[in-house]
């Protein structure tokens, strides 16, 4: 499922509403969570799963090819760990 | 990381916002929102929010633990995870927010 998609189903769930208010809803919903993790906020969504920023400090890393070392820098990269109800939810079919 | 946490209520405030439904009904939109992704999951498929990342699931062959405070075997029956993607576009957002620029590499 795309995107798209969800919201084609959202707004076929939800015939009171105008389909860019469903796409408004979900974009809020995602730019929501960008802009936390952007500011190194949690989000933590019960049943659903909790996402977070974890820090990669800067190291030297290698070329696999040439062998070459190379200087990486910090950087934080986002992380997501699935909540119980669905982890459960993914097993119990 | 520190700051704080952002939940369900948080989100449901801002689609009351930016918006304008009622709370309720911002707060019943969220759900419904989270719901239908978590039921694609659960029947298996993948699901792809562009500009955010996509979430999928991944089977896991059993195989065999150990409680790694008694040493005890125990078997890990096979199972189904959840992987989440991350899309370069909230990379990009996330370390130009706390780093003041893309990752590079």
């Amino acid at each position: 499922m795309i995107k798209s998609e969800l919201i084609a189903k959202l707004a076929e769930e939800n015939p009171h509403l105008h389909q860019r208010d469903v796409e408004r809803i979900v974009s809020t919903i995602f730019d929501e969570i960008t802009g936390a993790l952007a500011k190194g906020e949690r989000v933590e969504l019960r049943g659903f799963g909790a996402f977070s920023v974890k820090r990669r400090p800067a190291r030297v890393g290698r070329n696999p090819r040439t062998g070459e070392s190379v200087q990486v820098d910090e950087k934080f990269v986002p992380f997501f760990k699935t909540g119980k109800e669905l982890r459960e939810r993914l097993n119990d079919s | 990381m520190s700051g704080s946490t952002v939940t369900r209520a948080h989100l449901s405030e801002a689609v009351y916002r930016e918006v304008g439904l009622s709370r309720n009904e911002s707060s019943e939109l969220v759900d419904a929102v989270l719901m239908e992704i978590a039921d694609h999951l659960a029947s298996g498929e993948t699901v792809k929010i562009s500009s955010f990342g996509s979430f999928q699931v991944r089977e896991k062959g059993g195989r065999i633990g150990r409680n790694p405070k008694t040493g005890e075997e125990v078997p890990i029956e096979p199972r189904r995870v959840l992987v989440f993607r991350a899309s370069h576009v909230l990379k990009d957002e996330i370390n130009q927010g706390l780093l003041g620029r893309p990752a590079r590499t």
